[in-house]
């Protein structure tokens, strides 16, 4: 039987086919998803900020885009995944409020999403799709079987990337 | 800067943030008895501090379809605060604020901006209480409304506690009228206004 593991915000989980992998509920946090087609191991991550070092409270590795992935990407590889194989999906990143403040926090969905494409390009994995921006949450599946990345949002037809 | 995290935080201080919590939300019941002229009743409201893992399921799970009223602080503390409450229990509300059943299972303009009146009262009225008690000037900006899933809402709030830590601070008050209500309240000042808040009442 395969089961579907939850993956919670600030979190990152591996999982290998027939399993997949979600995540409820993304608002201006990214859920990467990561698969190596061969071996079929998958990842998903729940990052909520795009860099760590722009923090001093940062010793939560899983909760920045920066540090985040490449710590998927490590126990990927720990679990039998190829690097040069890897490609990824992402969704998230919305802009919940019409307005935000006037923090460095403007904007956070946006630079979740550019954090997490530059992290991806530094590994060298390439990404395949992606749904994000707008003003909604997501709630997101992944299989690693066939790289489906479902998205699901209220009042919205169910998408598959 | 101070050296506040959240995670260091004194009982005592709590037991503030949770006596702040009360007055305003006992603030917050009697400007929605007000509003929808009725007699309303509070529970002593809850303070938590949560993992980020935990605030979804505490609101019935993260795809819990939530209205999340959110705006902004200035003055002489800065900071954000969103009073969230279950889409069922806004469709009561609403209703109740314009004497009329809601039909359509989507709010209209008009009861969205319904709804946003009453956030905007509500969060008043914390607000109002929390200045009186520390004797900070808070002005508050123009709410904003949206109604979605509890995780997707709470990544904002999440996300301005997670520069801090790895946990958020949420004040849930059930309010009663005929009908039992959830609402949440999260503030969320900035690390310098915390000290503030402290010190002005004579903890800092």
């Amino acid at each position: 039987m395969s089961e579907i593991i939850k993956v919670g915000m600030a979190d990152l989980k591996v999982c290998k086919s027939p399993d997949g992998i979600t995540t409820l509920g993304l608002g201006s946090c990214v859920g990467i998803a990561i698969r190596d087609p061969i071996t079929k191991i998958g990842g998903l991550a729940h990052v909520m900020l795009p860099d760590s070092t722009a923090i001093r409270q940062n010793n939560n590795i899983y909760k920045f885009a920066d540090t985040g992935i490449v710590e998927l990407v490590r126990l990927m590889e720990l679990e039998g995944a190829k690097r040069a194989r890897m490609v990824a999906k992402i969704a998230g990143g919305a802009q919940m409020f019409a307005f935000q403040n006037k923090t460095d926090l403007v904007r956070v969905g946006d630079r979740n999403v550019e954090a997490s494409k530059k992290a991806l390009k530094t590994l060298g994995i390439p990404i395949l799709a992606e749904d994000t921006g707008e003003n909604f949450g997501r709630t997101v599946i992944f299989y690693p079987e066939t790289g489906d990345y479902v998205i699901r949002a209220v009042g919205k037809a169910e998408r598959t990337i | 800067m101070s050296d506040i995290t959240l995670e260091s935080m004194s009982e005592q201080y709590f037991d503030v943030l949770k006596e702040l919590g009360n007055i305003g939300a006992g603030n917050a019941t009697t400007a929605l008895a007000q509003m929808l002229q009725c007699k309303v009743d509070m529970k002593v409201p809850q303070v938590k501090l949560l993992e980020f893992n935990q605030i979804g399921d505490t609101m019935g799970g993260e795809e819990q379809i939530m209205a999340g009223i959110y705006l902004c602080v200035e003055g002489d503390i800065t900071g954000s605060i969103m009073f969230l409450l279950e889409k069922e229990s806004a469709r009561h509300l609403v209703s109740k604020l314009m004497g009329m059943e809601m039909t359509e299972d989507d709010f209209s303009e008009i009861e969205l901006s319904a709804l946003k009146e009453i956030g905007n009262i509500i969060t008043g009225a914390y607000l109002n209480s929390l200045s009186t008690i520390t004797n900070l000037k808070i002005y508050p900006s123009v709410p904003d409304l949206t109604i979605d899933m509890a995780g997707a809402i709470l990544s904002v709030p999440a996300i301005e506690f997670g520069t801090l830590g790895d946990k958020i601070l949420l004040i849930q008050t059930q309010f009663t009228d005929d009908y039992e209500l959830d609402g949440y309240f999260i503030l969320v000042p900035d690390l310098e206004s915390y000290a503030k808040i402290l010190k002005a009442l004579g903890l800092g």
